[in-house]
């Protein structure tokens, strides 16, 4: 089970031995306390790859997606992204955390977030959320990023809504534009918590739309869901999470369709 | 026609007492009512600038620091205003001119305007450290969160997220302190500081015209809180922007 690479599936990006690893995580453990949460975890994405993480509530899913830019410390295990090794130091009561704080900066402005609660801030408008990071972070110039912006934002159906603050849009047009901060870094990998879980049954649509255009096109993304049909649809590989293991992974077909672990029959019947 | 007469001459009094050049004392209580202003702006930054530290501090410091700024706010808060300008003035300037005295300097004279700033500004900061270590925990975590995850560094972080963000929780209390700040300077007239409240008692005993004197000394002091509080509300308004007005959210 551990390591094993996702295949992908998808026809614009035909699977050649040429795709290089975006990240490379290998028997990763997180432990709060005594809770030991993720016990041993492993993934290979590849560049276009779309890994769909499914997984029971309070399973390791989120501490996961943390873990891999670090908003978690692990407490062991191999960590790779962009082919960078990160160095970690050991804090002398069981756990490590980073050796260079910069190496972690550079590698999270590469890792695109997008968070369960939007997580917009708040005292910017819409636009200037969208370009923060670009200007602020990456160097680019602001008229630039300005313009790559407004494409972005164009993109997810939001132009008209560039100059308002997050609280006068709704959950799904605030997710969307969340969507587009991410896009703006242009991310190597972007990362998705549950992006539909805080959100009114009437307005999941549209947000998930927007993210199967970007599998479409061949963006690398982990995705952490509830939503098992659009898991089936847009994923190119899929890991059920049971107390911190992978119980059982594979190309969505198989793991949909022909579930071998009684867990995760189970699972599939209470969450469709 | 007798009492017509007497109004305007005593009026006429008032007006040549209050006259800005001699022998009026308008200018003199001007002159206090700048410098009180000059240590309010002073100690009002100041303090903001060891509000900022000492939240920090306090909230993310190491186990030391945080006990030295739980010491520092504790004693500040519990010790009488008075008390604290009495001992900081007195005690600090001797001990800066020991200090100087024992490493060859000559003593020097410690400005009044720079005492008084320095002196009010080590009170403002502990009042001001608990003001903004409560924005701070204001600040909903998902947006610092967010800054994380996209690469800030703490300096970017705090400079693009955290001081904006907070600042429409520390502004009602920031807008206070520096009220307190205006009206803590008349404590510096007890070491002979010239601000206003000393020159308005040394116009209106020289002149036995009590209550002229502190009838507009009270006026002014009520200008500068009108003044400031049009200035907070455009503040907080633009603080404000990306948050709905507590109105429209009901
Ligand atoms: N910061 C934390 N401190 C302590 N326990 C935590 C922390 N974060 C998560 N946990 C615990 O770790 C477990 C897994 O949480 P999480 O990764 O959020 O699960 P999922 O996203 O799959 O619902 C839960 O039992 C949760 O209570
Ligand atoms: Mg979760």
């Amino acid at each position: 089970m551990m390591g094993s690479d996702a295949v992908s599936i998808n026809p614009l990006q035909p699977q050649t031995a040429e795709q290089a690893e975006a990240i490379h995580v290998w028997n990763l453990h997180k432990r709060f306390g005594a809770l030991e949460v993720l016990k041993g975890v492993s993934l290979t994405a590849r560049d276009g790859d779309v890994v769909a993480l499914i997984g029971g509530s309070g399973s390791g899913k989120s501490t996961f997606l943390r873990c891999i830019n670090f908003l978690e410390n692990p407490t062991s295990g191999v960590i790779r992204i962009n082919g960078e090794d990160i160095e970690m130091v050991s804090d002398g009561a069981g756990g490590q955390y980073p050796a260079n704080r910069r190496q972690i900066e550079r590698i999270r402005s590469r890792l695109g977030m997008v968070f369960q609660n939007f997580n917009l801030w708040q005292h910017m408008t819409l636009l200037q959320n969208v370009i923060e990071v670009p200007v602020h972070v990456l160097g680019m110039k602001r008229d630039a990023a300005i313009a790559i912006g407004e494409q972005l934002l164009e993109r997810v159906g939001l132009s008209a809504k560039r100059d308002v603050y997050p609280a006068y849009l709704s959950g799904g047009q605030q997710q969307r534009g969340a969507i587009a901060r991410a896009l703006a870094i242009q991310p190597r990998v972007m990362l998705f918590d549950e992006p539909t879980s805080a959100l009114d049954p009437e307005l999941v649509g549209e947000v998930l739309k927007v993210i199967a255009d970007l599998a479409k096109e061949g963006r690398t993304m982990l995705l952490v869901t509830h939503e098992m049909k659009f898991a089936r649809e847009v994923a190119s590989h899929v890991m059920y999470l049971h107390n911190g293991i992978v119980e059982e992974e594979g190309p969505p077909e198989e793991l949909f369709g022909s579930p071998k672990s009684e867990r995760l029959k189970q699972f599939i019947r209470t969450v469709s | 026609m007798a009492d017509g007469s007497i109004i305007p001459e005593a009026l006429s009094q008032m007006l040549v007492l209050l006259s800005p050049s001699p022998p009026g004392w308008g200018g003199n209580l001007l002159r206090g009512l700048m410098h009180s202003l000059q240590i309010a702006l002073g100690a009002f930054g100041m303090g903001l600038i060891i509000g900022t530290l000492g939240a920090y501090g306090k909230l993310y410091g190491s186990p030391l620091v945080r006990d030295l700024a739980g010491i520092y706010t504790t004693i500040v808060r519990a010790v009488p205003e008075l008390v604290l300008i009495l001992l900081l003035y007195y005690a600090g300037t001797d001990l800066i001119n020991r200090i100087l005295e024992a490493s060859g300097y000559q003593r020097i004279d410690i400005s009044g305007l720079v005492a008084g700033i320095v002196v009010l500004g080590f009170v403002q900061g502990a009042y001001a450290t608990e003001v903004l270590r409560g924005a701070i925990k204001a600040i909903p975590q998902g947006e610092v969160e967010a800054a994380r995850a996209y690469g800030m560094s703490p300096t970017l972080m705090m400079r693009r997220i955290t001081l904006p963000s907070m600042l429409p929780y520390a502004l009602p209390g920031l807008a206070n302190l520096w009220l307190i700040a205006t009206k803590d300077t008349a404590l510096l007239a007890v070491v002979g500081f010239s601000e206003l409240t000393l020159e308005t008692r040394q116009a209106a005993g020289t002149t036995k015209a009590y209550f002229l004197f502190f009838m507009a000394a009270g006026l002014l002091y009520l200008l500068i809180t009108l003044f400031s509080n049009v200035i907070v509300g455009r503040i907080e308004k633009w603080a404000r922007r990306g948050m709905p007005s507590v109105r429209e959210a009901r």
